[in-house]
């Protein structure tokens, strides 16, 4: 009597009840006490200073959206696979023109270097006799500091 | 080499710049220096073959209740295996003693300790700040007239 | 609305019987905010470690204040360090206890007379509920220490407290 999609309307409908009754209940009975001391930001007890938003490297955002252009390419490609054999020849060559346009588009994108993954290299201090430590990879000592 | 025997080589190379040395009866034989030629006297130390002390073990400031501040520094030679002391004492009115913190990279924070609690500028020094106390902490504890706060913070300090 | 705030004006069966399982499940997963400073957090962590097993009566070490029910201050407090500890206190949830641990949080201990930078006694700044004597406290008198907290909240009431 209820189609596939009821059954899943039915499940959504459960679940959400099941998260919201929980959410709403703890709202119901627990203490509420808030003075600016306990709604300050948590910052291992000292002020909090500066914005809690943090700048995150691009190269996530480069991998992510190369991704997403390639996700699209695949999403074509299912419906694609499961009735090409009935579409002969014409189809397997169309196929194989766009999956072409598309090869080009990533070869272009490994060999620029978007592909590589940055990673930060940390310059770690190393001692240098006559000086002390170093912490500058440009610096190349040939004799002693003199005062 | 015996510490005796580096503080002798100190004093002919260095004479009339040593005030006081002492070298028997005492744990650690210790030559005194005017401020001044302190960094020449170090760099003696550490760039003299068979002295080659690369280690600055341990400095301390010290308070000798009798208007005058000092630092001890007590330096180590890791190839040779032999140990010096060398003492410094300034007015408690203009404490001032060049830094040695480019000499021996030990001294950055032992001379940021000896500012904290002693009261001890060190001229030169990369980055002279409190280290242990807050940075709004009045006066230097270890002096012989440090009076304790009353009240830091709104919280009362004595018992 | 807060129906379990202690704002209730008298009591009947069913506080009683709310009163007794909350204050039940309340002692019973007391998450602990570790707060180790000096010697007496060595004694804490052995009180957590195998032999004295602190997590058998629901003790969990937990790094966040905002996730912990009871704060251990275990350790001298300097006053550099007391401005922090009122600041984390402020940022835990209530219900929420303090257990002094050791001489230096309960008093100032051995530094009471020449310590200038001392707080002497963690109480100046927040509230204590129970004060475990000891240089350091063993684990078992942690222990006895973290009972005594589980009896004063078993004694806890949903009922307003009456002047």
């Amino acid at each position: 009597m209820l189609t596939d999609f009821g059954r899943i309307l039915i499940f959504l409908l459960i679940g959400g009840l099941f998260t919201a009754g929980g959410l709403i209940g703890s709202w119901v009975l627990r203490p509420r006490r808030p003075y600016p001391g306990k709604l300050a930001t948590y910052e291992c007890g000292e002020e909090p200073i500066g914005n809690p938003w943090v700048k995150f490297n691009i190269r996530f955002y480069v991998v992510a959206l190369i991704f997403i252009v390639f996700d699209v390419e695949v999403v074509f490609l299912f419906p694609w696979a499961l009735v090409f054999r009935n579409l002969g020849m014409f189809a397997f060559i169309e196929m194989a023109v766009f999956l072409a346009i598309l090869v080009v588009g990533y070869a272009y994108v490994w060999v620029k270097g978007d592909l590589d993954w940055d990673k930060p290299r940390p310059i770690v201090p190393r001692y240098v006799k006559g000086v002390g430590v170093v912490s500058d990879e440009k610096t190349e000592i040939e004799e002693h500091v003199t005062a | 080499m015996t510490s005796q025997q580096i503080c002798e080589k100190i004093r002919e190379r260095f004479g009339p710049a040593i005030r006081e040395a002492k070298t028997e009866g005492v744990p650690n034989p210790f030559v005194s220096v005017a401020p001044e030629n302190l960094r020449d006297i170090s760099l003696f130390l550490r760039d003299e073959a068979d002295l080659a002390c690369d280690s600055l073990m341990c400095l301390s400031g010290v308070d000798s209740g009798k208007g005058m501040l000092g630092a001890v520094y007590h330096i180590a030679s890791t190839a040779h295996r032999h140990t010096v002391t060398l003492k410094v004492q300034v007015p408690a009115e203009k404490a001032e003693i060049p830094s040695v913190a480019d000499i021996w990279p030990a001294a950055n924070w032992h001379e940021r300790e000896a500012y904290d609690l002693i009261g001890i500028t060190f001229t030169g020094h990369p980055d002279l700040r409190r280290i242990l106390l807050p940075d709004d902490w009045p006066g230097h504890p270890l002096r012989k007239d440090f009076k304790v706060p009353e009240f830091y913070h709104g919280m009362k300090v004595p018992y | 609305m807060g129906l379990l705030d202690s704002q209730f004006d008298n009591s009947n069966i069913v506080i009683t019987t709310l009163d007794n399982l909350l204050n039940w499940a309340r002692l019973s997963s007391l998450w602990q905010m570790q707060f180790g400073l000096a010697c007496c957090a060595i004694e804490m962590m052995a009180a957590s470690a195998s032999n004295f097993d602190m997590m058998r009566f629901g003790v969990i070490p937990r790094a966040t204040p905002r996730q912990c029910d009871v704060m251990i201050v275990s350790g001298t407090v300097t006053l550099k360090m007391a401005s922090r500890i009122k600041r984390l206190y402020d940022q835990m949830s209530e219900p929420r206890y303090v257990i002094s641990m050791g001489s230096c949080s309960n008093c100032g201990g051995p530094y009471w007379e020449h310590g200038y930078h001392v707080l002497k006694g963690v109480d100046r700044v927040v509230p204590v509920d129970v004060y475990v004597p000891g240089c350091p406290p063993r684990p078992e008198a942690l222990i006895e220490g973290l009972l005594k907290l589980q009896e004063k909240i078993r004694s806890e009431s949903l009922v307003k407290k009456s002047a």
